[in-house]
């Protein structure tokens, strides 16, 4: 084996755009039907929330700001009493089976002991609250989820663990089926029991079952989702089981799941694109000792179908300005289709929960013979567009705060939070991740526009 | 604490950066964790911004919140003014910096020490205002800075100009339909004689701010941005007013009027001549303005006695509802508005010409009055648009907070007579036209056969959907369902399956190709 460009990891200021991690209840409050999502914090929390959801604000979201005033700032009034009062009107007027509370910078910086008011409130209500201290001081926009879902795995049921015995294992079974999702994977039983595979990462019901339909075709069957679609339904966890994470933001829940349920982490590429997604099967395949069958010739197909694709994005350069941890693995994808990535800029870089991400992008460069890209964590947005002025890349992957200004500037975008959005997880769906890369380049295809640099301030100065 | 699904109007912050990203070469420096940037993201997409933000934040981490902001605030400030240049540099405070308490004078203190741009912290309170009155106070706070600066410096020039002159004061980013307001706006000032010598913020040079004396009276159009600037030149230079705001037709003309009065105070000593717009008036309400004779003509007949419900900032919200009472003969059921700060000026403004008035925060009060009283059109903001759409009665969309539609690309002002056009426009289609209005109901409606079927393929019979299919096909979005449908059996026909499996479905994805 040829030797690898090792990647260089380098660290900027830290100014750079992103979402509030807030923003995570936007899709968690879907995911899990069940839920309500209370965010503690000030007017500055529910403008950005009423601003970033958009036209899903009117459709009675299951969310809701609990909005500090200058008395419970100042401790006038006490924080408990408070938040019981809302929490009472929740409960009356959705009758949710969790109430999930999201901490914010507000509620760290007066230091409301929220993780200590829960337990008691949990008592006197009825009803779970789980805290995520989901804030702008230490996270950045899907990291939020993380929070959420680090916050959750200590509410899972304990796992039964009947080690190899044959004979117990259809109760197993039968504990698995209690905690998932999609009961009817359960019908058929894996070759290997003694071990049950739990995928975490909240992802549309859709996309949940493609994935494991995925690997039922190799055998083995998914016992459960975290976040499941409903708070009542969470996988049973403990030792014994083994996790997986299909997005690159979760490293807090892959640790908590490791620490303190003492599950055992399959640390894979995540399933973006056809080749992660193989890459992402065979892991658990090799942790489970089961011979991956029809992999290769149906990653083949994908790529086959993906051709027309492929002929857009072949030889473009793209840019990450990074705002949503999903960049390493967007970029891999993006290199294996022929593209050439200048920078890769992420808001945080955790190294062991994405090294096989990682390695698996030092082998996509050596394979497609491009230089690896630098990765640039926490980088700084001014200086990014300064870079971006000189690289000329056919195509930035951006935040909006900065997407129509770098049109008006003649760079391509496409706007980052997309990916957060679409659907782009595992083989099925491929063809929409490419959609999303391509869509700027087509369009550009088909522009007729003879003017170049539609920016006001280029004009004058 | 208070349980809130949805506000009105923002924090205090985002007034401060839109009066500070209106000014040309002014950055605003906010003091506020990761995230917090979020007015970036509304600039760039709801007004189409072709040009970078000029706000930055100084973020705050647990570093900060460790051991203070220090040297942060002041470093970001130092290399902004090394980076751009700026003119002004506004140092933000947000809730966070509010609690934490930071001393944002003294950074910019210590900041100015070093930098060439001028540096000023904004004097707002985060929990007692919001977004309207901080930017209110910004806009005040920015000019009282230059002209106090000027005066000092005696570069303060304080003769009036030859000719009639105005400044246009609160115009400025994301305002509704402010920047086809403005050039209405001009466009009144101009036919009237009046040059415009400034239009602050939006677009203004703050190095020309020192001559904003020399007009003859200030026109704040709307009453929530740029009263507290026009009342503080009235106090410290002299300056005449008029807040009143040229919507509909008699608004419009009280304007002029007001106006007139106010040039001709001048007029008289510099030229001894009196301006006269009676004519004026007149020949545009009769001839420009297409409102007086549409609200005669036949068709408005069908409006009259209808019932409307209105909510919006306090200017829109009063002009409109004195155009529908008084000049379109529609009954309004209530006028609501959520700038509980200017409450008793609205009371005023549509006393007598509703029904009930509300004065709240609170949406959902709002949508309840609405369903009560169940007009027959609503003219708010977009909640009150799908406040409508949920109980089915149309609703034309009169104020912010709105959606990034409400900053189209045409020309729509709301004031002056082409104002009353588009009002006009807005209102008549708002309601249910006419005929369309009788017809359904008197014929029992358009379709009086049940649609037998929605779906796209006819021939199902041959095909058999399972039922883990059928299910897996429901949870695909509304909107492309019956597509996906269609080409997975047409992929099933193609490969000779006889059953649709959701692995069909899948596999039909993966093979498609649009």
């Amino acid at each position: 084996m040829k030797t690898l460009e090792i990647p260089t990891f380098e660290c900027e200021t830290g100014n750079y755009h992103t979402f509030c991690p807030i923003s995570c209840v936007a899709w968690l409050y879907q995911k899990i039907e069940d839920s309500f999502f209370l965010v503690v914090g000030t007017k500055t929390r529910g403008y950005f929330l009423q601003n970033a959801l958009g036209v899903m604000i009117f459709a009675e979201p299951r969310y809701a700001m609990a909005e500090s005033e200058e008395g419970d700032i100042s401790a006038q009034l006490n924080d408990q009493k408070e938040l019981k009062r809302i929490c009472l009107q929740i409960k009356n007027d959705r009758n949710p089976s969790v109430i999930i509370w999201i901490g914010t910078c507000t509620t760290e910086i007066i230091k409301m002991d929220l993780e200590g008011i829960a337990p008691k409130l949990e008592k006197q209500l009825g009803i779970p609250i789980v805290v995520a201290r989901a804030n702008g001081l230490d996270y950045a926009f899907t990291q939020g989820e993380d929070t959420v879902s680090a916050a959750t795995t200590h509410r899972c049921p304990e796992y039964i663990s009947c080690a190899t015995n044959q004979q117990i294992e259809g109760e197993i079974e039968s504990v698995a089926i209690g905690a998932a999702p999609n009961k009817k994977f359960f019908s058929q039983k894996g070759k290997l029991g003694k071990c049950s595979l739990v995928l975490f990462g909240s992802s549309p019901s859709s996309v949940a079952s493609q994935l494991n339909l995925e690997s039922k075709r190799q055998s083995i069957s998914v016992s459960g989702w975290l976040p499941s679609q409903k708070y009542t339904e969470l996988p049973a966890l403990g030792q014994g089981v083994c996790v997986c994470g299909v997005n690159p933001f979760l490293s807090r829940t892959a640790t908590t799941s490791m620490r303190r349920r003492k599950c055992q982490l399959v640390g894979a590429p995540f399933p973006i694109g056809p080749d992660g997604t193989r890459a992402w099967i065979e892991k658990i395949c090799s942790v489970f000792d089961v011979k991956p069958d029809g992999l290769e010739e149906r990653e083949n197909q994908i790529w086959k179908n993906l051709k027309d694709y492929l002929g857009v994005v072949t030889g473009k350069s793209v840019f990450f300005m990074g705002d949503n941890l999903l960049e390493i693995s967007i970029a891999r994808f993006s290199i294996r289709c022929g593209m050439i990535v200048y920078e890769i800029g992420i808001p945080y870089m955790d190294r062991r929960y994405q090294a096989a991400e990682l390695l698996l992008l030092q082998e996509t460069c050596a394979k497609m013979e491009t230089p690896m890209p630098r990765i640039v964590e926490k980088p700084d947005n001014y200086s990014q567009v300064q870079r971006m002025h000189e690289l000329r890349p056919d195509l930035a992957i951006t935040g909006m705060a900065h997407a129509n200004p770098l049109e008006a500037r003649d760079i391509d975008t496409k706007w980052s939070v997309e990916f957060t959005f679409a659907q782009i997880h595992g083989f099925t769906n491929a063809r929409d991740a490419l959609e999303l890369v391509t869509r700027p380049l087509r369009r550009k295809n088909s522009s007729v526009l003879g003017c170049h640099s539609l920016s006001r301030q280029t004009v004058e100065s | 604490m208070k349980l809130a699904y949805w506000m009105y109007a923002g924090p205090a912050h985002i007034g401060t950066l839109r009066v500070a990203s209106s000014f040309r070469n002014v950055h605003a420096i906010m003091h506020a964790p990761l995230g917090d940037d979020h007015f970036n993201v509304m600039r760039s997409m709801s007004e189409r911004e072709r040009d970078f933000t000029p706000v930055t934040a100084s973020v705050v981490d647990r570093h900060v919140l460790a051991r203070g902001s220090q040297e942060k605030v002041i470093n970001n400030i130092s290399r902004k003014d090394e980076e751009q240049r700026p003119d002004l540099i506004v140092s933000t405070p947000t809730c966070t910096s509010s609690i934490s308490q930071e001393d944002l004078q003294n950074f910019v203190d210590r900041a100015s020490l070093s930098s060439e741009s001028d540096a000023i912290p904004a004097d707002v309170n985060y929990y007692r205002v919001n977004e309207l009155q901080a930017a209110d106070r910004t806009l005040e706070q920015i000019i009282r800075h230059y002209l106090d600066r000027a005066r000092k410096q005696g570069t303060l020039d304080r003769s009036v100009t030859d000719v009639p002159s105005a400044n246009i004061i609160g115009i400025f980013t994301s305002g509704f339909h402010n920047q086809h307001d403005c050039r209405e706006s001009k466009r009144l000032l101009g036919e009237s004689g009046i040059s415009v010598s400034q239009v602050i913020p939006e677009g203004a040079s703050l190095k020309y701010l020192k001559d904003l004396p020399r007009a003859w009276f200030n026109a704040v159009p709307y009453r929530e941005v740029g009263l507290m600037t026009a009342t503080f030149s009235e106090k410290e230079y002299g300056m005449p007013y008029t807040s009143i705001s040229p919507m509909g037709i008699s608004n419009t003309a009280d304007f002029i009027a007001q106006i007139g009065k106010l040039v001709n105070v001048w007029a008289s000593v510099l030229s001894e001549r009196r301006l006269n717009y009676r004519l004026y008036v007149e020949n545009q309400t009769k001839f420009v303005s297409q409102a007086a004779w549409f609200s005669k003509s036949i068709d408005c007949q069908n409006l009259a006695g209808k019932e409307a419900a209105i909510s919006g900032d306090a200017t829109h919200a009063a002009s409109i509802t004195k155009i529908l009472v008084r000049e379109m003969g529609i009954r309004v059921g209530c006028a609501g508005t959520y700038c509980k700060h200017d409450a008793e000026r609205f009371n005023e403004q549509v006393q007598g010409l509703c029904d009930e008035v509300i004065v709240t925060e609170d949406h959902t009060e709002v949508g309840d009055t609405i369903a009560r009283i169940e007009p027959s059109a609503i003219f708010g903001t977009q909640m009150e648009r799908h406040i409508g759409k949920r109980i089915d009665i149309p609703c034309g969309v009169i104020s912010s907070p709105v959606h990034i539609q409400n900053s189209p690309p045409g020309y729509r002002p709301f004031p002056g007579y082409e104002g009353t056009n588009q009002i006009a426009d807005l209102i008549y289609n708002s309601f249910n036209l006419g005929m369309e209005d009788h017809s359904p109901d008197v014929f029992g409606g358009h379709d009086t056969k049940e649609i037998s079927t929605k779906s796209l393929s006819t021939d199902r019979k041959d095909i058999n959907w399972t039922p883990e299919a059928e299910s897996e096909s429901n949870r695909i979005p509304g909107f492309v369902r019956g597509r996906t449908k269609k080409n997975t059996e047409v992929f099933a026909k193609q490969n000779d399956i006889p059953e649709i499996t959701a692995d069909v479905m899948y596999a039909a994805k993966e093979r498609s190709s649009p």
